[in-house]
């Protein structure tokens, strides 16, 4: 993948009431949204990126051997759970903290 | 040079555009609109408009085009009316609080049902509270001139807010007036250096979010939705200083003059007024002189912008008469009146004194307002001085 050029936009050169823009992630952790979490079996995942593809919050991550969801990011819709070819992932019920 | 030809109100529109150079032009017709559009397309093709034109498949693509060509660096424009408006809505939406400075044409056109395809303005008003600045112009010159100066306003930085410039359809979109095309070079130096896109970008090298998700109610959510939309109010608020320092600018420049927000027409020494928008202001200054011959004490107010609400400059206006009719050109549902007049009853709320107000709702679906119509406005406001308010808003064209 390619490495970003240039430093990403400067939002202190803007009014702060402009216009809304992030030029960072993470300000929003939709990942309090989740009923359900995705587990990953890692020794069913043989990283062949179903998932990543699927994922509509772009939120999987790559790891040295398998994918995982960024949990922050993963609303918990499960659609990598369906998708897995290999039947890695698996949905369970977010606990009560 | 300048040069003087004889055009319609959609020919000006175009070579309003033509000055301004856009880049990005996306249409799609509607009548009245249509040849607006056609006479855009030949600019294209003649070069006499260096701007990519797309032709999609719909008013709700022509709007999002543009914004991603505004949020590219490109000056914009396009026109709709109507229920091209209409299927716009959503991307039309999201244009303010993005802070994209697009010109658009409305060339108004009655609402439907019943079936219409004539002028009127219920497709501009019914869209006055999104955050579009809003301006309504008299006569063709009038819409050149406005579609320049509405790039300079709407590219001001303490502005940065899509314009439509508003023109009748049927009176001014087909009407054929004198008009003269200023000179280039002018235009250039008018406007001056273009930069749309300078707080918020589709740019690889820089890449950012744009419009991303704020927080619900949790967290920072409603506190920096309120910072946006509180920013959104405040280019508003900006752009009533703005659009008058920018006319005053054209008429230095250009010799051109036109009130900025309000006009006032022979208002020295009246007793009364009435209050226009848009191209029915002709015929209405005509009758005022007339009545003004025979001794009636009566003036004209002409509402140019109507978004932002131009409050101080109506407020200066109606402290100088005693009663005031309103003529409108749409109705407000659910107020039995038309816009104009209803907001006018917010603006009476800020004078000392109260003063009687009568609605009239006119020239729906192509229907003229002629002097005739605007002279019993007049008798019809003057008895309101005695008194005499009619607690229902008056139908002009009701018995034709």
């Amino acid at each position: 993948m390619k490495r970003q050029a240039k430093k990403p936009f400067d939002e202190s050169t803007i009014p702060n009431d402009m216009c809304p823009i992030a030029t960072k992630h993470l300000e929003l952790k939709t990942g309090d949204w989740r009923a359900e979490r995705p587990m990953v079996d890692r020794d069913k995942c043989v990283k062949c990126g179903t998932c990543w593809l699927y994922c509509p919050t772009q939120c999987i991550q790559e790891k040295k051997r398998w994918f995982e969801a960024n949990l922050d990011i993963c609303k918990g819709c499960g659609v990598c759970a369906k998708e897995c070819p290999h039947h890695a992932v698996n949905m369970h019920e977010e606990k009560e903290e | 040079m300048p040069q003087t030809i004889v055009c319609d109100g959609n020919e000006a529109a175009a070579w309003g555009v033509a000055r301004a150079r856009p880049d990005m032009v996306a249409v799609y017709p509607i009548t009245p609109q249509s040849s607006l559009a056609e006479y855009i397309s030949q600019f294209v093709a003649d070069g006499i408009i260096k701007a990519d034109l797309m032709d999609v498949e719909g008013e709700h693509s022509v709007l999002s085009v543009l914004q991603g060509a505004c949020l590219a660096g490109a000056r914009t424009f396009t026109a709709t009316c109507g229920q091209g408006l209409a299927f716009m809505f959503e991307p039309y939406y999201r244009t303010p609080p993005l802070r994209l400075p697009i010109v658009m044409s409305i060339v108004t056109r009655d609402g439907i049902s019943p079936q219409s395809v004539w002028g009127g303005q219920q497709d501009a008003m019914t869209v006055r509270e999104v955050g579009w600045i809003q301006m309504f112009c008299e006569n063709n010159q009038e819409i050149l001139d406005t579609i320049i100066m509405a790039y300079k306003v709407a590219e001001n930085r303490d502005v940065m807010l899509p314009v439509n410039v508003c023109h009748d359809g049927n009176y001014l979109s087909y009407g054929v007036e004198k008009v003269e095309i200023p000179d280039q070079a002018e235009v250039d130096k008018f406007l001056g250096e273009k930069n749309v896109n300078w707080h918020v970008a589709l740019d690889p090298e820089r890449p950012m979010a744009v419009d991303p998700l704020t927080g619900g109610a949790t967290g920072a959510g409603p506190a920096m939705f309120v910072r946006y939309r509180k920013g959104t109010c405040k280019g508003m608020q900006n752009a009533l200083k703005i659009i008058s320092d920018i006319h005053a600018e054209w008429e230095k420049r250009f010799g051109r003059s036109y009130a900025p927000l309000v006009e006032e027409y022979r208002l020295n020494g009246a007793e009364f007024a009435i209050v226009t928008i848009g191209g029915m202001t002709g015929a209405a200054r005509e009758a005022v002189d007339l009545a003004r011959d025979e001794g009636q004490k009566v003036g004209l107010i002409r509402v140019k912008t109507f978004r932002p609400y131009p409050q101080q400059a109506m407020l200066a206006a109606i402290s100088k008469v005693k009663a005031i009719g309103v003529v409108d050109r749409s109705v407000s549902f659910g107020w039995n009146s038309g816009p104009v007049f209803q907001e006018l009853l917010g603006t009476l709320y800020r004078l000392p004194q109260r003063i009687p107000a009568i609605s009239f709702i006119g020239g729906l679906a192509g229907a003229d307002i002629t002097i005739d119509h605007f002279r019993e406005v007049i008798t019809t406001t003057s008895k309101a001085l005695k008194g005499n308010v009619p607690d229902e808003p008056i139908w002009i064209n009701e018995n034709e």
